[in-house]
């Protein structure tokens, strides 16, 4: 059997970078489907595109510009609603640093 | 004229505006059937009675005062639930927006509004929009009108099922890869995919962002142009809204194909498995010829990468505009022991498999060491792809290809193999990958009394041409007159 394209242990690691937890069934299976996924993409192999440019937007457009004015926004306590947590108008989340 | 539930937007609007209907009455048959055929076909994962009854009795007051009516004026529609509309939940079919309300208007809820138009409901899709048969919906499958046992396509199938099984005479989707092409193929309707940056994104949850745009579907190629020309045009609030002059969509679909050039991607066509799919391309192509098109061939050499582009770049800008997802501001939270696990609980349980797959796939591509051989190649391998347009497009005014390989696959057929359900999108992709213009329209039936789609795939801002030609295929060889069998 020939190499896998992504090992069990990338596989980990990238759930990790995306923020995902996987059971050890759950990453087997992942392993196996992106593995078949990623063979597949090896087609692309066989064109060589080392003159091509990229193209990260079909369609040319700059970036517009708007006059810089401040305008009224959506209403903070609509907003807050659709909150998990909120605490003092405000959104409340998780302890990030800890503090003597 | 034709019955409910058949009647057209137009007809609908004719009723309304001249005082044989109330927009209300109208409403009201439209979310009784609604109701009384969701159950079967869970095309509607919310129906908004509510909100369409305030709509449609404004509609009515509005002709009542004597003042002039939207284009759309009490005219039902249903829209998928990927796009904001206020105070009305917006799920896109996962848990981790499965009780979220948006606080906005999407640009083209906005513009449905003032046009008159009535919101029905919002309709189900695969998970974030990610999916060429709704089975990833994390709510339930959507069946296909046409034979129940049978996938409506995706992502936006239940829209297309909503508008094929006379739930709705219109209805809106978003199209990423296919999304609205490949269902309104699967459920026998037309579907528009216009060029990127024609219709404003504001208010589309954002799935692959140099990919997604939002079209319009209906029955009829007419309708379909008419709510493209409702929903078309400039927005500031999308960076990518094309500062262009809408187009007169409607009236196209008037201007036949007198000396219009198709061409037809020939090995691609006799390469086709399918014979019910080869034959209904050769009867679309006859009608077009039979009215005065001329048949050209052309090759796009490329097209045969569009799954590993696609599913390398749709996958990576997934990866990113997902990361929104945290469980911090607004949607689903799982408390953990610290942030980390919180955000890692919270989106484990929030995203179905095929999204996670999709996230992970996209992060891969993207993470240090594999973004050259993967990600920047697909990109390059995008130019190429592109390429292959404008050089088809120096001799053709069209480019026609099947919508989909076959006719509505099964549901759970193609559920155990992600491989083999993106491999079902090859000939939707291509022309997402170059930005272009597109429709799907119906081209007859198979054997087995299933709908086929024919595609057509126009120069950027060409939207009119489509219209023009998707016209002459509905008069040549469409299903206006039939009716999906199974629900009824």
């Amino acid at each position: 059997m020939a190499d896998p394209k992504i090992t069990l242990e990338q596989v980990l690691h990238v759930a990790k970078l995306a923020r995902l937890t996987l059971s050890d069934d759950e990453a087997r299976q992942m392993q196996e489907q992106l593995d078949a996924i990623l063979g597949y993409m090896e087609g692309l192999d066989e064109l060589d595109v080392s003159d091509v440019p990229p193209t990260f937007h079909s369609i040319p457009m700059d970036a517009p510009m708007r006059p810089d004015v401040p305008e009224r926004c959506s209403d903070r306590s609509e907003i807050l609603e659709q909150a998990p947590e909120s605490e003092a108008g405000g959104f409340a989340v998780p302890l990030v640093l800890e503090v003597e | 004229m034709s019955e409910f539930p058949w009647q057209s937007s137009f007809e609908i609007r004719e009723q309304v505006v001249g005082g044989a209907a109330s927009a209300v009455d109208v409403t009201r048959a439209y979310l009784a059937r609604a109701e009384a055929l969701n159950p079967k076909l869970s095309c509607f994962l919310t129906i908004d009675y509510e909100g369409a009854l305030a709509a449609a009795a404004q509609v009515d007051r509005a002709r009542d005062a004597g003042e002039d009516l939207g284009p759309l004026a009490g005219v039902p529609i249903a829209v998928k639930d990927n796009l904001c509309t206020r105070g009305v939940r917006t799920t896109c079919a996962s848990q981790i927006l499965g009780d979220y309300i948006p606080p906005y208007d999407a640009h083209v809820v906005e513009a449905l509004r003032a046009a008159g138009a009535v919101i029905l409901g919002k309709t189900n899709l695969d998970e974030f929009a990610m999916g060429s048969s709704n089975e990833n919906s994390s709510f339930a499958n959507v069946h296909n009108p046409w034979a129940l046992d049978r996938a409506p396509g995706g992502s936006s199938g239940g829209s297309a099922c909503a508008a094929a099984a006379g739930l709705a005479p219109l209805a809106l989707g978003s199209d990423t890869g296919g999304s609205v092409r490949q269902p309104a193929a699967f459920c026998g309707i037309t579907a528009i995919k216009p060029t990127y940056g024609r219709v404003s994104r504001y208010g589309l949850v954002a799935f692959a962002s140099s990919l997604d745009q939002i079209g319009p579907m209906a029955r009829s190629v007419r309708e379909a142009s008419q709510l493209l020309q409702v929903v078309a045009g400039h927005d500031r609030r999308d960076a990518t809204s094309a500062d262009r002059k809408t187009g007169d969509y409607v009236g196209a679909c008037d201007r036949g194909v007198q000396g219009l050039r198709v061409g037809v991607v020939r090995d691609l066509l006799d390469g086709l498995q399918d014979a019910d799919v080869r034959a209904g391309a050769e009867a679309a192509l006859s009608a077009l010829e039979k009215q005065g098109a001329t048949l050209v061939d052309v090759s796009l050499p490329h097209a045969k990468h569009a799954v590993s582009v696609y599913y390398l770049i749709a996958t990576a800008e997934a990866s990113s505009n997902l990361a929104r997802f945290d469980g911090m501001r607004y949607g689903l939270r799982v408390p953990g022991e610290d942030l980390a696990e919180t955000y890692t609980k919270t989106r484990a349980q929030g995203f179905g498999p095929e999204v996670r797959r999709r996230i992970m796939l996209g992060t891969y591509a993207l993470s240090a060491g594999y973004y050259d051989a993967f990600y920047l190649k697909a990109q390059r391998v995008r130019t190429l792809i592109r390429r292959d347009y404008d050089t088809a497009f120096e001799s053709c005014d069209l480019v026609c290809t099947p919508t989909t390989p076959t006719p509505a696959f099964a549901l759970g057929e193609k559920t155990s193999n992600p491989l083999e359900m993106y491999l079902a999108d090859i000939f939707t992709l291509p022309p997402s990958l170059a930005g272009l213009a597109a429709i799907s329209t119906p081209c007859g039936l198979s054997a087995a009394g299933l709908p086929i789609g024919i595609q057509l795939v126009a120069p950027p801002f060409e939207e009119e041409v489509l219209c023009s030609a998707g016209q002459v295929i509905e008069d040549g060889c469409g299903l206006l007159e039939s009716r999906p069998s199974a629900i009824d």
